[in-house]
């Protein structure tokens, strides 16, 4: 593996969903550059976008203010991102389970179990204001 | 001038009684904006006893705000007696319906045409 193939940066933005899925965008170039599948580039960017939103919506209460921030870790064998808010956090285990009784007709709280079930790896920070989410390249894997 | 990029697009099925097709128009659906524009469209054809079917071949991305999207026209819908039908779903958009166990309560068929034929 050579720098080439390695992408790293660190992102601190604006709490501005439009801001920030330029990032998710410039993020999907990368990934695209480093010969991830369709269906690898089309769940990291299902994740990212839950991710964002969640962290602008829920996390910074829409608070402009409040940064979120984007760091990413990339490389032909895995996509490693983490977005972090500002918000107080919550305990990802508390959730209550969306496709479950009358939770299924509920109007949201499906982003973390679509983060889950498209990432191959993914954490939040104790505080639980920060989700850590890789993808392995699922070309690669079969090399 | 900004251009004004339609939403939606509406025909009135002639075969099958009150339904009303409605093709989504963009190809990923994400900003609330896009979300509002999207409802604002679609609420007044279904202010009524009717039966909507969605099409969804030109879309290729979505994020989980469209799906409560749909569980609002779904309720609207049901409140007034009619009947929604959901077409034309790709197989990554219908994936994240099997994810979340959408497809267990929405009616999904591969095409307008097999929609429209399960409302006569």
């Amino acid at each position: 593996m050579t720098s080439k193939d390695c992408f790293r940066e660190k992102i601190v933005s604006r709490g501005v969903i439009s801001e920030l899925r330029s990032i998710c965008a410039k993020i999907l170039c990368l990934t695209q550059e480093l010969d991830y599948s369709d269906d690898d580039l089309f769940a990291i960017h299902l994740a990212m976008e839950e991710a964002v939103v969640n962290a602008v919506k829920h996390g910074n209460k829409r608070d402009p203010s409040r940064n979120v921030i984007i760091e990413y870790d990339l490389n032909p064998e895995k996509a490693d991102i983490c977005v972090t808010d500002q918000g107080r956090g919550f305990n990802p285990s508390s959730l209550a389970d969306p496709r479950v009784g009358e939770n299924i007709y509920k109007t949201n709280g499906r982003g973390v179990l679509l983060i889950r079930s498209y990432m191959d790896s993914v954490e939040y920070n104790n505080t639980g204001n920060s989700v850590r989410m890789v993808k392995l390249n699922s070309k690669y894997a079969r090399v | 001038m900004e251009d004004i990029k339609p939403r939606i697009s509406v025909y009135y099925a002639q075969n099958a009684a009150n339904t009303t097709v409605v093709t989504l128009a963009d190809e990923k659906i994400l900003d609330d904006e896009d979300i509002r524009a999207l409802e604002d469209s679609i609420m007044p054809l279904i202010d009524g006893p009717v039966n909507l079917v969605i099409d969804f071949s030109n879309v290729h991305f979505l994020s989980s705000a469209v799906l409560g999207l749909l569980i609002r026209v779904s309720k609207r819908i049901n409140e007034n007696k009619g009947r929604l039908k959901l077409c034309s779903i790709g197989p990554k958009i219908y994936d994240i319906f099997k994810i979340t166990r959408l497809d267990e309560i929405f009616d999904i068929y591969d095409d307008a045409k097999k929609a429209l034929n399960s409302l006569k």
